[in-house]
């Protein structure tokens, strides 16, 4: 008779599994569920204006953060800027990811390295370059000069350079979602509609355009969500002048110590996250 | 018939130009670390290599150098000491619930950082470990555990048990076969993980800053400040020391371990 092998040497040990798991569930127990569930019933308290809990439970935090007109005007700020950033990320990735799915061999993989290279680069390094690139006496402000011309935009310091920092770090995530969605488009397709006399725009907006829908959506709801959550280039490049979910909730938990605000405003960043979930999940149901 | 289109001229022009758009502040950051003026200006004046001696006459960045060595190292150790038993017991004992388990040892990736790092530090908070090396040390391990059992959980997964099993039938006791058998084959993923560890421990930003304190902090925190209260060329010199560093790195697990087939699967 022949005792499955797996089954045998395995004997034994299946209640020694718990023991294999006892630490990594000790620490995602206490140092992940615990302290989100804290968190958001801080956001059902009140602080005094010392920083003192009141305890009990209240949704006052939550009324008093969403009517306060200056965290409305936050809230709309940051979904704005993220959907712009998002819309800009997928216009300028487009052309990178449908370049890498046409090429091939070492070209192409010397390319992907330079897409995958920069998010092994730490935010800050990058955010740093790009103040070297916008700042006053940077690299546009030296090359207009060179034609004669005094750059008369600030660049950096304000939403500008924040969006513009922000597009370029978040951008091989897009690329990447594209390129994982491009492998639903065959080129026959696309042969096809111009053996068929379509014009090369139309073959793009008639065949390669909709095929590749599930890979945009994965995109924009990527750049989406590390967009609104991103806190050091918004930071480093507003110059503390940018004001923004994510900086808002350093500042309030930092700054102010206001942890019951910054609880609801951690909240509220979870619940946009909610619903740019639930869109995506809709817009790809359509899509099938 | 070639399954290949190449791109067309118009394509690849405009493929190049935004390729240049991304790589724009990476491709600045190397020549200006090697300015010789005072203050952030591109193209620099003059050059010479002021800025990387500057980086050792800052005493803070030296010792958050050291602290986030010393982090990053204890990081990886931890992540890999606790994540190999348990991605041993997800994919080889096949516990009741795996996926179940898996999702709840993974879900820290889906949480924005922000989040993350602000629900940490009000439980930090409370215990005082804001601004101690064990903080900072058990904040990181939350981080990296995930990406630890993920890749562990890949490569043990894509080993053939028939060697396991071989080295079971004829007589090795279970910790025998684990500790000559699997534990070798999976060395490639084993190096892959520890790198991963390494290098975001090492990177992490976001969560330092919530966690670190005046008298403690890391590498990344200090050029966050650095780079929030001064513009001069000095940050450039430590990136692109960083940037090598990384390389290296990478490059080594390439060579040892095969990165490409670590995560290709």
């Amino acid at each position: 008779m022949l005792v499955s092998a797996e089954e045998s040497f395995l004997r034994g040990s299946t209640g020694g599994a718990a023991m294999l798991l006892l630490p990594i569930i000790v620490i995602s127990l206490v140092g992940f569920v615990a302290p989100v569930v804290n968190l958001l019933v801080f956001s059902f308290q009140k602080a005094e204006a010392t920083g003192a809990l009141l305890g009990g439970f209240t949704f006052d935090t939550w009324h008093d953060v969403i009517t306060d007109p200056y965290y409305r005007e936050l809230i709309a700020n940051s979904v704005g800027a993220s959907l712009l950033i998002t819309v800009l990320d997928l216009v300028l990735s487009y052309p990178i990811a449908l370049y890498l799915h046409r090429s091939s061999g070492l070209r192409r993989t010397i390319l992907l390295v330079l897409v995958i290279s920069p998010l092994l680069l730490s935010a800050v390094v990058r955010t740093y370059g790009w103040i070297a690139i916008l700042a006053d006496n940077g690299l546009i402000d030296q090359l207009l000069a060179k034609l004669g011309i005094i750059n008369p935009y600030r660049m950096v310091f304000n939403m500008l350079g924040v969006v513009i920092g922000l597009t370029e770090i978040l951008m091989p995530y897009m690329i990447l979602a594209l390129l994982a969605g491009f492998g639903r488009l065959d080129l026959r397709a696309e042969e096809a509609a111009a053996t068929l006399g379509a014009r090369p725009f139309v073959v793009f907006r008639r065949v390669t355009l909709p095929l590749s829908l599930p890979g945009i959506l994965l995109g924009s709801l990527l750049c989406f969500v590390l967009a609104i959550s991103s806190f050091i280039t918004p930071k480093l490049l507003g110059g503390g002048r940018i004001f923004l979910l994510a900086t808002e909730i350093y500042d309030q938990a930092i700054v102010t110590l206001n942890w019951p605000v910054a609880a609801t405003l951690s909240g509220l960043i979870l619940a946009i996250f909610g619903v740019a979930l639930v869109a995506y999940t809709r817009l790809l149901a359509r899509l099938v | 018939m070639t399954d290949e289109k190449p791109p067309s001229r118009g394509l690849t022009v405009l493929a190049m130009l935004l390729f240049l758009f991304l790589l724009a502040p990476v491709l600045v950051v190397v020549p200006l670390s090697f300015s010789g003026d005072a203050y952030l200006s591109f193209p620099p004046s003059s050059w010479s290599f002021h800025w990387y001696k500057q980086i050792l006459a800052e005493p803070k960045i030296v010792s958050a150098f050291g602290t986030s060595l010393l982090l990053a190292c204890s990081t990886m150790t931890i992540s890999v000491a606790v994540g190999l038993p348990a991605a041993y017991a997800l994919v080889r004992l096949k516990v009741r619930g795996a996926n179940l388990l898996m999702s709840l040892f993974t879900a820290p990736l889906l949480l924005p950082s922000i989040v993350l790092a602000i629900a940490i530090l009000v439980i930090f908070a409370s215990l005082g470990m804001l601004g101690t090396f064990k903080g900072l040390l058990a904040g990181h391990v939350i981080v990296t555990l995930p990406y630890a059992v993920r890749i562990l959980s890949t490569a043990l997964a894509g080993l053939p048990i028939a060697c396991e099993e071989a080295a079971a039938t004829l007589g090795a006791s279970p910790t025998v076969v684990f500790y000559r058998v699997t534990l070798p084959l999976m060395l490639p993923g084993l190096v892959a993980t520890a790198a991963l560890a390494f290098l975001v421990s090492f990177d992490e930003v976001v969560l330092s800053l919530f966690l670190s304190g005046p008298r403690l902090s890391t590498l990344p925190v200090e050029m966050f400040h650095y780079v929030e209260t001064r513009t001069d060329p000095l940050i450039a010199a430590l990136s692109c020391i960083l940037v090598v560093a990384t390389l290296v790195i990478v490059l080594v697990v390439d060579r040892t371990a095969g990165l490409a087939r670590t995560f290709a699967r």
